[in-house]
């Protein structure tokens, strides 16, 4: 039976990651991801294969050479142009069954969520969530280690009898690896597409909702000043905002400074928000509940700002400041005012002196 | 015809500990509530059952304690309120769970139809988003996630539309019925249980199925049936931080200490 089940796992071999995209766009997420399937790749001794598929989305496998993949597996066809469940999990099911990868990754998005849970179903293997760190054990497993109930605890997950290995991965949770223009590999074309009379969802229409709507993605900023309870009101987020403009850098919010309506939903950092990597984050009057601190924890650096010392964000700041935020924010804002001018910027007041 | 919702018992996430001793979750003392998500899938349901007059069917798999969630549940007004409950389904993850919820809406459908089965976005314990893909899956239904509204139903041409929310966007699609759906929050409101209906859930009858009469090769659910296993379980690490000047007697100092470092270390360029 043991050896049964080595001669079915060897049968499997080569990594794969599968490249979310929207309109010919691809999400950075997967860049990520090829990031991190290159590691495993190398452990393996095997290729990292990205998987295609769209309509007119040839061009996206060169971008996932330059990102480390070796191999680029292309679907290229109208009826993948929108996203639809049916259509893309039956094709990458046929891809798994021509091919055998030993480990598939995806985006922890809504679309690799839709797409995962429904491949590993018709594929009958594990399907690992939200994992934060990816591992190959001396059997050639994947440990798969991830945070459940909301980041009180990780978890790390084997699936050693069974292939593939599959995974999802936030956005924003791996390093984005290095872009090297002219790194190619190989195209492999494949033909697999469902007619359209066989699809049974029909996307009616998309709506942006950058169109009108806030801008911000705290997402993808740099610099990301939050607050949270502790700013009482929604007009003292314009003080958050001023610091947030001195530094090149974005506001971000806890839940409870959404749930109050001071902040849109689409700037809650956290758990039911969004997962974030800033290079600076900056806590105003944020407790740190672990829902909260799963969003954020892995920026460069913390900075936290609370009057209470006992405040469990403190535990993870790199730097934290007991304090009041109406007194500490506007000092903040006006040392690097003072910094910038004696730099000889244009600020106004020097100039009016 | 029947819509359902699966309800998920889940502990309330923040006050899950490990035993440092044992290594494993402490348990013991931890209130249950109805998975948040969950509320709005039952929510759904009961909205369908009241604008439709379509039956409406809550499904729970867990241990026997989770007849107290399902009550909750029928106070809100289902029809009927089936706990799939047997040792045999024990220790399961993803794969096996939808194993045994789409058995018994399988079970269900064999009496009269099903048009609509609800899960949650994802639960608030393991927290994978992952059993109603499954569930769809194993179904044929058609799966529609993350829906934020229901924009029609036709139950003579049998076809739903529905709004999804997905990340910096929002979807509006269209399936023939039967369909999965998997809600967000902002989906619906979820209703209070009434004195009357409270008084009356006491009296409804939970059902509980076991694997008598689910007859699922016990292979395929429970520890058994599940390809993934928890092989190790540990409290994250945090590195503790560093406390900068004093804050309160000195804000402006305190202010200027913190700018200076992060300009020597690099960290900001102003
Ligand atoms: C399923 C679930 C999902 C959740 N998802 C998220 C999520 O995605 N994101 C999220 O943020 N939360 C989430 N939460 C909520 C989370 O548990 C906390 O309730 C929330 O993060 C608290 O927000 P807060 O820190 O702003 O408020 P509080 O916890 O009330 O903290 C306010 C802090 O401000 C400090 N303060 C007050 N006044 C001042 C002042 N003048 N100067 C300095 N400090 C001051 C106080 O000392 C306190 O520490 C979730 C909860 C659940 C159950
Ligand atoms: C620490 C830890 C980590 C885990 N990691 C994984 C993992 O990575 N992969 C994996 O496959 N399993 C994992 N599991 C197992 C998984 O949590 C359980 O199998 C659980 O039965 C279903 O998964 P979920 O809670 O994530 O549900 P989700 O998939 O998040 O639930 C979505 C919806 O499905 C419905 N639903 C889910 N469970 C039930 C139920 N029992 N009864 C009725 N409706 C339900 C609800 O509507 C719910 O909102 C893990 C368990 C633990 C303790």
């Amino acid at each position: 039976e043991e050896k049964q089940l080595r001669e079915m796992l060897a049968r499997y071999r080569g990594v794969w990651v599968f490249i979310e995209q929207y309109d010919g766009e691809a999400a950075k997420v997967s860049w990520e991801l090829l990031g991190t399937g290159a590691g495993l790749a190398k452990t393996l001794g095997v290729e990292l294969s990205a998987v295609v598929i769209g309509d007119h989305v040839g061009h996206i496998c060169g971008e996932a050479f330059a990102y480390g993949a070796d191999q680029a597996i292309l679907l290229d066809s109208p009826v993948y142009a929108n996203y639809r469940t049916q259509p893309y999990a039956d094709a990458i099911c046929h891809l798994v069954e021509k091919h055998r990868p030993e480990v598939i990754l995806m985006g922890a998005t809504g679309q690799g969520r839709d797409l995962a849970g429904a491949v590993a179903t018709v594929v009958k293997t594990g399907l690992t969530a939200d994992c934060t760190g990816l591992g190959i054990d001396d059997k050639r497993n994947l440990m798969q280690t991830r945070p459940a109930f909301g980041g009180n605890i990780m978890a790390t997950i084997m699936c050693d009898k069974f292939r593939p290995q599959m995974a999802t991965v936030r956005p924003h949770v791996m390093q984005m690896p290095e872009r090297k223009e002219g790194r190619i590999g190989r195209v492999v074309r494949e033909t697999f597409a469902p007619r359209e009379e066989d699809v049974l969802v029909k996307v009616i229409e998309v709506l942006n909702d950058k169109d009108g709507k806030d801008q911000v993605d705290v997402a993808a900023a740099e610099i990301i000043v939050s607050g949270g309870r502790g700013l009482m009101n929604k007009e003292n987020f314009s003080m958050l905002q001023q610091l947030a403009d001195e530094l090149g850098g974005v506001v971000g919010a806890s839940r409870s400074a959404v749930d109050a309506g001071w902040m849109p939903h689409g700037r809650q950092v956290g758990q039911t928000g969004k997962t974030v990597r800033p290079k600076i984050y900056i806590a105003c009057g944020i407790s740190g509940a672990i829902q909260h601190m799963v969003g954020m924890q892995d920026s460069d650096v913390i900075i936290a700002i609370n009057r209470d010392p006992e405040a469990p964000i403190f535990q993870i700041a790199t730097y934290g400041i007991v304090g009041d935020l109406f007194q500490v924010v506007p000092a903040l804002i006006g040392r690097v005012r003072s910094m910038k001018s004696q730099r000889g910027g244009t600020e106004p007041e020097r100039v009016a002196v | 015809m029947l819509v359902i919702s699966c309800i998920k018992q889940v502990p309330d996430t923040t006050q899950v500990k490990i035993d440092p001793v044992t290594n494993t979750l402490v348990r013991e003392g931890i209130p249950f509530i109805i998975n948040p998500y969950d509320t709005h899938a039952l929510e759904e349901s009961l909205n369908l059952k009241d604008r439709f007059g379509l039956r409406a069917v809550a499904l729970s798999m867990g241990p026997p304690n989770t007849e107290a969630t399902l009550r909750k549940a029928a106070a809100l007004g289902v029809d009927e309120a089936i706990l799939l409950s047997d040792r045999a389904f024990g220790g399961a993850d993803t794969l096996a769970t939808s194993k045994v919820l789409s058995a018994a809406i399988e079970r269900l459908n064999d009496q009269e139809e099903v048009g609509i089965v609800f899960c949650g976005k994802q639960t608030i314990d393991g927290d994978t988003a992952q059993v109603g893909p499954g569930i769809a899956t194993r179904l044929g239904f058609t799966q529609l996630t993350l829906v934020d509204r229901i924009e029609s139903l036709d139950l003579v041409k049998k076809k739903i539309r529905v709004r999804r929310k997905l990340e910096g966007r929002h979807e509006i699609v269209e399936a023939p019925l039967p369909v999965m759906i998997t809600v967000v929050r902002e989906l619906n409101r979820p209703r209070y249980p009434t004195v009357p209906m409270r008084l009356m859930a006491q009296e409804t009858e939970v059902k509980v199925w076991d694997n008598s009469i689910l007859k699922l090769d016990a292979t395929t659910v429970g520890l058994k049936g599940s390809p993934t296993w928890v092989s190790k379980i540990f409290s994250p690490e945090r590195d503790q931080g560093e406390i900068i000047g004093d804050g309160i007697n000195d804000p402006v100092g305190t202010a200027n200490l913190l700018i200076d470092k992060m300009v020597d270390k690099d960290m900001l360029a102003v």
